[in-house]
């Protein structure tokens, strides 16, 4: 059974048609990366996925359960994390802070074990606690848990997102351009860290990403949207000498 | 972090001060040092500590702008009046007392508690709303939530519509009669007592966490795991259940309640008072109410134009410190050298 299976995922925004007839499926452990030019319906498609919008059509199936009419905290716990475009930490939290709020999922107590503080209470909060500081040290970043993520460089800001995301001990994750606005250096330091996910935890990753250096070096299957419908897909090599894609990114060449 | 060790005088000093604060309040109060005034103003300081720190849940910590706050207050202290006043009381309307009054020392508390959990469920008429609406939308439902629940109460007759409802000053007084202590003060002691202690663990917790989440980024929360609607239905719950107990209390200390105690104004009130403090600081909260209420007395000379110089006191507060005293911060935070001496958990 496939992880993921999207069929036929089609989103209309009044008139506007912003993904049509979308599919793509993930067997497991996979790195596959969705590309296309500005207001190709990348995002959009992420927000399907992690269910932020319901779909207008087709249908979203991870692990076997349909998503359809899912709330976005029930299809997270389902085991999708994302991280944004535009980094969405709660920056007046510190990183610990972060982290621990994004296993709300995984509490485990109610409000009154809350009051009393029982036995329950202690037991979760402390996993919460470990859980939260073993991602932050994998990530190299357990000397900023207790600092404000607004005060932290961009690049460092990214990282925690994504340790947020892998907090939440995803079965598929998805980064929404997690190199954009990057330097050189950061770049370098987050394709390491993607490929270190991949390779440390039993993860599918799923990326938009507009910078080729990440997405050639990384992913192993790429698809390319453009005006909502897919108009390729393949290994890096196979999509690098497409023409559709090509003409996408560039325009024609004939006059 | 966890692994920090209590030592014994973190862990005694908070129980220690509060139970000498408690006695000497009791014994103040039973020697005649203080006057029945004093007395009063010290329990309406416990009261505005109760409105203003549970108020700052919703407009502080989840920071939504909920201006209606003495409607759930309202809800508390008339469930809990008519309650006592039917349980422990004589009463024209509800006849004989249905219980001993000597009881009533004991089942006061459960009384209030009474009144906190009706306005809980009070807070529902907010709370759902606020799944699909906030901001400015959301205020003006509070503020339609409070006009429901004052004009529903002028409008029954039986409680005493508009002229207001009386008869707690007995079951006050039956209080008194059974154990020769300063009832309310250390009811009103207690309430506080407990509510600060409550939001205190509350916002402190990962689940509590979860709502300074959704101040801060609502979307993020949701896709983060945060059931923001069940959320939403905790803090509102909370908010207005811990207005309903401060209104239980206060309705006892005055002896009587009526309607018009419970208008917008007293709603802004509240927000002045979260607002004075700081947005989710809790040690702001108290330290405000405390300061409010000594404000309110010591302007009294002024009469009406207490409402002239309060209102501009405000406008300089906003102008020259917008967030508030303590401003999103907790002591211990501004005063990191308190942290050796107390715990408060």
């Amino acid at each position: 059974m496939a992880l993921l299976e999207i069929t036929n995922l089609t989103q209309y925004f009044g008139g506007l048609c912003a993904v049509s007839d979308f599919n793509a499926s993930f067997e497991g452990r996979e790195l596959m990366a969705l590309i296309g030019p500005n207001g190709a319906g990348k995002t959009t498609v992420f927000n399907l996925v992690s269910g932020f919008y319901q779909p207008s059509e087709g249908s979203i199936v991870f692990g076997g359960v349909n998503t359809r009419g899912m709330k976005p905290h029930e299809v997270t716990g389902l085991g999708i994390a994302r991280t944004f475009q535009n980094i969405r930490l709660w920056h007046d939290m510190t990183v610990l802070d972060n982290i621990r709020v994004s296993q709300h999922y995984h509490l485990g107590y109610g409000v009154a074990d809350n009051f009393f503080r029982t036995k329950r209470y202690r037991q979760r909060e402390e996993r919460i606690e470990s859980t939260a500081m073993e991602v932050l040290e994998a990530l190299d970043l357990a000397r900023f848990a207790s600092e404000l993520p607004k005060n932290l460089p961009y690049g460092v800001q990214r990282r925690v997102e994504i340790a947020r995301a892998l907090s939440l001990r995803p079965r598929l994750l998805l980064l929404d351009e997690p190199a954009a606005g990057l330097n050189s250096a950061d770049v370098e330091g987050l394709i390491s860290l993607v490929r270190w996910i991949y390779d440390n935890y039993d993860i599918a990753i799923w990326m938009i990403e507009h910078q080729m250096q990440v997405v050639m070096n990384l992913c192993t299957w790429i698809k390319v949207v453009d005006f909502g419908s897919t108009i390729a897909e393949g290994t890096p090599e196979q999509i690098q000498n497409n023409p559709d894609v090509i003409k996408a990114y560039l325009g024609d060449d004939t006059i | 972090m966890t692994t920090t060790t209590t030592t014994p005088l973190q862990k005694f000093t908070v129980p220690v001060l509060l139970l000498a604060a408690l006695a000497a309040l009791c014994f103040g109060a039973q020697s005649g040092m203080m006057n029945l005034y004093v007395q009063s103003v010290i329990m309406f300081m416990g009261i505005n500590i109760i409105l203003s720190s549970s108020l700052n849940i919703v407009n502080g910590y989840m920071g939504e702008f909920a201006c209606g706050h003495a409607g759930f207050m309202a809800v508390g202290a008339y469930v809990s009046s008519i309650l006592s006043v039917w349980l422990f009381a004589d009463d024209a309307v509800f006849g004989t007392a249905v219980l001993s009054p000597s009881l009533a020392v004991w089942l006061f508390p459960v009384v209030i508690l009474a009144g906190g959990v009706a306005a809980a469920f009070a807070g529902l008429l907010v709370a759902v709303p606020s799944f699909k609406t906030r901001g400015d939308y959301l205020a003006i439902i509070t503020i339609a939530a409070n006009y429901i629940v004052k004009s529903t109460i002028e409008n029954v007759g039986a409680i005493g519509g508009a002229r207001g409802f009386m008869g707690m000053g007995r079951v006050t007084k039956a209080m008194d009669a059974s154990l020769p202590l300063p009832w309310m003060m250390i009811w009103v002691f207690a309430g506080t007592v407990m509510t600060v202690w409550l939001i205190n663990r509350f916002v402190s917790s990962t689940q509590g966490k979860g709502i300074i989440a959704i101040c801060q980024d609502e979307i993020a929360a949701e896709i983060m795991s945060v059931n923001t609607n069940k959320m939403k239905i905790v803090a509102f719950m909370l908010s207005s259940g811990l207005a309903g107990v401060a209104g239980g209390l206060f309705a006892h200390v005055l002896g009587y309640v009526n309607p018009g105690s419970f208008t917008i104004m007293k709603s802004t009130e509240c927000m002045v008072m979260v607002y004075l403090g700081g947005m989710g600081s809790l040690g702001g909260s108290v330290l405000s109410a405390v300061l409010f209420t000594l404000l309110l007395e010591a302007l009294r000379p002024l009469q009406i134009i207490k409402w002239v110089v309060i209102p501009l006191m405000l406008v300089l507060l906003m102008q020259f410190r917008p967030e508030g005293i303590m401003g999103n911060r907790e002591l211990p935070q501004l005063f990191p050298k308190l942290k050796k001496f107390y715990k408060f958990k």
